[in-house]
């Protein structure tokens, strides 16, 4: 049986923080949303930042992802598997990208000033000021975050079906440096 | 080697480790956005209440729906300037302003009435970028203390479908139950009402923190405190739109100014109250003029886009620890993005009302 070598600590320490990143994003995202308590400008105030900084993870990651390309899934995985996770890696590299843009672009088309850091640094708009827009990105913001976060449960879910029922080294390989059994 | 199976055989307690985080993260991330807890008060509830009070009118902003927009600029004095590093409050500044003068209440289309609370809403845009939007009402106190509060009266006035009007008992019980909000409730209808929208003063009702450069904080309230007395006629209240048409008439006749005043809270006053007055000694600051000239109708108008959220601030202003005011930057968000997602509606200020005397297109309708 053959053991996935494993990702490069670049990758790894990449993947682990904007792992926590994102499910912390998600969790204020979908909670900002529906309070009126008084954390609710704080939250805002934060998801701004880390949203930008997700952006630029990404981006850096998928660069990096060029560099060093992830270890092969094992041979004997079979092809809708294989295709079910390049899939779903596309989509999350496309869901980081475009979530903190559509966030962007809505706060932008909704005419709010951009703040970035507390309330000194501004972000330039990068769509015009239209109400219409702004309440269309509104909803894509919600429908898209949905989608990311039932796509990180499936990912995880994915990751834990390796790591307990397969045992075919696919989840070790994320966490630990370990040698191809195969070399 | 033998192939493995797609799914090996495995004990349940590994099939349970493999669902265990993704189930936790969805529990919690229902909890998070408030389906577990349906009597928790959300932005949606709150906008519900609101509905509940006013009635459906997409489009339109889910309070204060019947609007006008104006336009001019502030300047600054540089009398607060000692207690704020904001530019806008700067000495010899003028930033563009646009705004909007509103009757409280979701009804786009009722009818103005001396007694009925008047607002104005405010946005001055900083050639930085940075904005300081307020929205400014002509009660003295805000009626209640919490966002809960504010959304139980809202139910507890929710009209009666059977006689259209709301329920005396109901709302003899919320004043009964809240028999600290009294006080206000006396303050808000005894006051001193003005003529219009032109001889009004609109208060911050919440508090804020003026902020130096060095991070030293002053909670302060604020009020636009008009410069002209009662100009128009004395508008006929019979006519369903009297307090907009004179609004019009004024402006077109000259531009119409207030003066920013800023109150500074003294020793004894409850800073995150905004239905507590304060003290009548207290500290107040004439940190500049705002100056109105141009009126628009909402229909194509400039602040039709725009959310009058309080919690939009520059630097050198900051939200107090008010619990209105982070549920009133939730809610207008909230209904911001409902009513610009839906058909734009015409307002009951329309544009050849709105439009000058001399106008062409005023005369034609």
């Amino acid at each position: 049986m053959s053991r996935a070598k494993s990702f490069s600590l670049p990758s790894r320490v990449l993947h682990w923080l904007m792992a926590a990143m994102i499910l912390i994003m998600l969790f204020i995202g979908v909670f900002m949303a529906s309070t009126v308590g008084p954390n609710y400008d704080r939250l805002v105030a934060l998801h701004r930042p880390l949203g930008i900084a997700i952006l630029a993870l990404a981006l850096l990651r998928l660069a990096n992802r060029l560099r060093s390309p992830p270890p092969p899934l094992p041979e004997e995985l079979p092809p809708t598997m294989k295709i079910g996770a390049k899939a779903s890696h596309l989509l999350l590299y496309a869901l980081m990208i475009a979530m903190p843009l559509v966030g962007w672009g809505m706060m932008s088309a909704g005419g709010y000033p951009i703040l970035l850091w507390g309330r000194s640094m501004l972000l330039p708009p990068i769509l015009p000021h239209d109400p219409t827009l702004w309440a269309w990105l509104r909803s894509v913001h919600t429908v898209l975050a949905f989608l990311l976060f039932g796509l990180v449960l499936a990912h995880i879910g994915a990751a834990m079906f390796h790591g307990f029922i397969r045992r075919d080294g696919v989840l070790q390989s994320m966490i630990f440096t370990q040698k191809s059994a195969k070399g | 080697m033998a192939t493995k199976p797609v799914v090996p055989p495995a004990s349940a307690l590994r099939w349970l480790g493999v669902i265990t985080a993704p189930i936790a993260l969805a529990l919690g991330f229902l909890w998070a956005g408030g389906w577990l807890t349906p009597h928790r008060l959300t932005q949606t509830s709150l906008l519900d209440a609101l509905r509940a009070v006013d009635g459906v009118h997409p489009g339109f902003r889910r309070n204060h729906a019947k609007g006008v927009c104006v336009t001019g600029w502030f300047e600054g004095n540089g009398n607060a300037a000692a207690l704020s590093a904001a530019s806008i409050l700067r000495q010899g500044q003028r930033v563009p302003v646009v705004g909007r003068f509103a009757l409280a209440g979701g009804m786009p289309f009722q009818a103005d009435a001396p007694a009925k609370i008047r607002s104005m809403a405010l946005s001055l845009m900083s050639p930085n970028g940075q904005e300081w939007r307020m929205g400014l009402n002509d009660i003295p106190v805000f009626p209640v203390r919490t966002p809960q509060e504010f959304h139980d009266l809202q139910w507890a006035s929710r009209p009666d479908p059977a006689t259209g009007k709301s329920d005396p008992m109901r709302l003899k019980a919320f004043r009964a139950g809240h028999p600290w909000l009294q006080e206000a409730a006396g303050r808000i209808t005894h006051r001193s009402v003005s003529g219009g929208f032109a001889d009004d003063t609109y208060r911050s009702l919440d508090s804020f923190l003026l902020v130096k450069e060095n991070g030293e904080k002053t909670a302060v309230r604020w009020a636009m405190e008009p410069v002209q007395t009662a100009i128009a006629a004395g508008g006929n209240t019979d006519d369903h739109d009297y307090h907009f048409r004179d609004l019009i008439d004024d402006i077109h006749a000259r531009p119409l100014q207030w003066r920013l005043l800023v109150t500074v809270a003294g020793g004894h006053d409850v800073i995150d109250d905004p239905s507590q007055v304060w003290a009548e000694d207290d500290r107040q600051i004439d940190a500049g003029t705002l100056t109105l000239t141009a009126v628009e109708s909402e229909e194509g108008g400039p602040c039709t886009g725009i959310t009058f959220d309080p919690l939009v601030l520059p630097p050198g202003v900051a939200p107090s620890g008010d619990p209105i005011l982070q549920a009133r930057s939730a809610a207008y968000m909230r209904s911001f993005s409902l009513r610009s997602g839906e058909k734009s509606p015409v307002p009951a200020i329309t544009p050849s009302l709105t439009a000058a005397p001399g106008d062409a297109e005023g005369k034609k309708s």
